[in-house]
């Protein structure tokens, strides 16, 4: 249903994209996991349509998100949900306005309707009855469940993440990563996942998407994650801080900033 | 070649290389804001309607704002008043103050002065507001859930800015010819016919046409500055803090600029 093809993205010198064809598995939740700047944020960006590739395409279904019609894209956009990395609950509106916001816009509902929606999305993620706290009030891990609920309320096809165990505690982040399992199986969602934290990743992952400089280095299910026997691949998995992922991302070599440092900083 | 002439020659390019890229910064800064700003306003006429969000708007502005104007106006009007008694006793024409105090105020003081404020209170709060929207990814968040923030939030704060300069100036006009009339009729003991009698003749319909548009253009030129500092600014805290202080300058500045640009054609 989603799929990427070519895809590239540069910012100025920095291609953080290179080049990558990804498909997204149905009903089922894809990681795509790596290392910090390899190019994880990028790419679910564009797979959500919240940025434009510098080439390439995304295909939604039928229509490539880099040439749709913007209203096009606002349609689409009804089909899919979106858990950000900071949560980005609307800060002047309480829980309830904030899950109920995208039925608010969107649809013609009665309140009373509309408070049943809500009590029941605030309910799967385990927080009904906090509808009056403001988001200021809330815990990461709390925000990150409101906006998760947000995120389900227009019931969409499709739901990503961004980081969602990033800056929480075990516990808060444990409780996430088995919403967003246990989720997708009820509703039968389709769940993109981006994370760095191997563990819980590879733990929910039916499809996992390994990337290192901007380009899929390996691709498939936990299990044939974890037995792989590429260096890169097991290096990363194991954490290890040396192998063929270098520790420094220094371009140029030592010696040669040292040589030219004595001339002044511009060059 | 000597050796002088080519340092001569890198100064000459250097200089000039750098005055044109300056140049073609700001250009390019203008260009930007001013397809910012245009296509908010553009999406007045596209459904969903903003009209509720311009009132809050409206409503935030004028309760924020009305404190800080009335006291400027006030100490506006009292400085004129007691600066004028002194220039014009000297020529024995004490009568001719409310005129000279009711003229600085509607035609430059009011709009100018009451936009500044503006600026600092308002515009300020605007940027970092939409700053941290940005930081924060509710702006994305908002795309998500298929509402375009140039509507949502751009729009209705440049709406709301422009209407309420020129409600806010007048409060600031009338509130200042009123303090003035305090010093100069209670303090100094100007006639009080003769006060107000100069101000009623010798205030045109055009010196109070001429406040207002400035108050309007100046009000635009905050909500097109401020918004679009806050739309734009590196999505970090201090990419926030600089947009705001920057959104501060750059309002300010043009304010000023724009005076004078106004004040040329009404004369
Ligand atoms: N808006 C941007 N402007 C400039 N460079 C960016 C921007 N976004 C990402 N990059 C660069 O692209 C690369 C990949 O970034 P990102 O996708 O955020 O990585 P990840 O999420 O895997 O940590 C990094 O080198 C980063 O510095
Ligand atoms: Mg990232």
């Amino acid at each position: 249903m989603i799929r990427s093809e070519k895809l590239t993205r540069r910012f100025g010198d920095v291609t953080a994209l290179d080049q990558t064809d990804v498909s997204i598995r149905e009903h089922a939740i894809t990681v795509i996991m790596g290392g910090s700047g390899s190019g994880k944020t990028t790419l679910l960006r564009l797979l959500a349509a919240l940025d434009i590739p510098t080439s390439g395409s995304v295909w939604f279904d039928g229509d490539d998100l880099a040439q749709v019609s913007s209203k096009r894209l606002y349609e689409l956009r009804a089909r899919m949900g979106m858990v950000f990395q900071y949560s980005a609950l609307l800060n002047s509106l309480n829980v309830y306005d904030n899950v109920a916001f995208p039925l608010h816009e969107h649809t013609k509902l009665d309140e009373s309707v509309i408070r049943t929606v809500v009590s029941m999305k605030l309910e799967q993620v385990g927080l009904r009855g906090f509808e009056h706290l403001m988001p200021s009030e809330l815990s990461g891990g709390m925000a990150k469940r409101v906006a998760f609920a947000r995120a389900l309320a227009m019931d969409p096809e499709v739901v990503f993440f961004d980081e969602p165990t990033s800056g929480l505690d075990p516990i808060s982040a444990g409780v996430v990563t088995t919403l967003i399992h246990d989720l997708t199986q009820k509703t039968k969602m389709t769940s993109i996942v981006v994370t760095h934290d191997v563990q819980a990743g590879l733990a929910i992952a039916d499809h996992v998407i390994l990337l290192w400089q901007g380009k899929v280095i390996a691709e498939g299910t936990a299990d044939e994650i974890r037995q792989s026997t590429d260096e890169r691949v097991s290096q990363f998995i194991e954490g290890r801080p040396d192998g063929p992922i270098p520790f420094s991302r220094s371009t140029t070599p030592y010696i040669d900033d040292l040589l030219h440092s004595s001339g002044g900083v511009n060059s | 070649m000597s050796g002088e002439l080519v340092v001569t020659h890198n100064w000459f390019v250097r200089v000039v290389g750098k005055l044109g890229r300056n140049v073609l910064g700001i250009v390019s800064w203008l260009g930007d804001m001013a397809s910012i700003t245009t296509s908010s306003l553009a999406l007045i006429f596209a459904p969903p309607w903003q009209g509720r969000h311009v009132v809050l708007q409206l409503y935030a502005l004028g309760v924020g704002s009305f404190i800080i104007i009335a006291i400027t106006g006030a100490f506006t009007g009292m400085v004129l008043s007691l600066q004028g008694y002194y220039t014009l006793a000297k020529f024995g024409s004490e009568s001719l103050l409310g005129s000279a105090v009711a003229l600085s105020i509607i035609r430059e003081l009011g709009p100018v002065l009451g936009a500044l404020m503006l600026v600092g209170r308002a515009g300020s709060s605007i940027t970092a507001e939409i700053g941290i929207m940005r930081v924060t990814e509710q702006l994305d968040a908002l795309q998500m859930m298929a509402v375009n923030p140039r509507a949502r939030i751009i729009l209705p704060r440049i709406v709301a800015i422009t209407i309420a300069t020129p409600l806010l100036v007048s409060m600031f006009d009338i509130i200042g010819l009123g303090a003035g009339y305090v010093v100069g009729v209670e303090m100094l003991g100007v006639n009080a016919g003769a006060f107000t009698g100069e101000m009623v003749a010798k205030i045109l319909p055009e010196d109070l046409y001429a406040g207002w548009v400035k108050a309007v253009v100046f009000g635009f030129l905050v909500g097109s500055v401020c918004t679009y500092m806050g739309y734009r600014a590196v999505p970090t805290t201090e990419g926030v803090a600089k947009a705001t202080t920057q959104a501060v300058v750059i309002g300010s500045v043009g304010i000023l600029m724009m005076d004078y640009i106004l004040t040329s054609f009404f004369l």
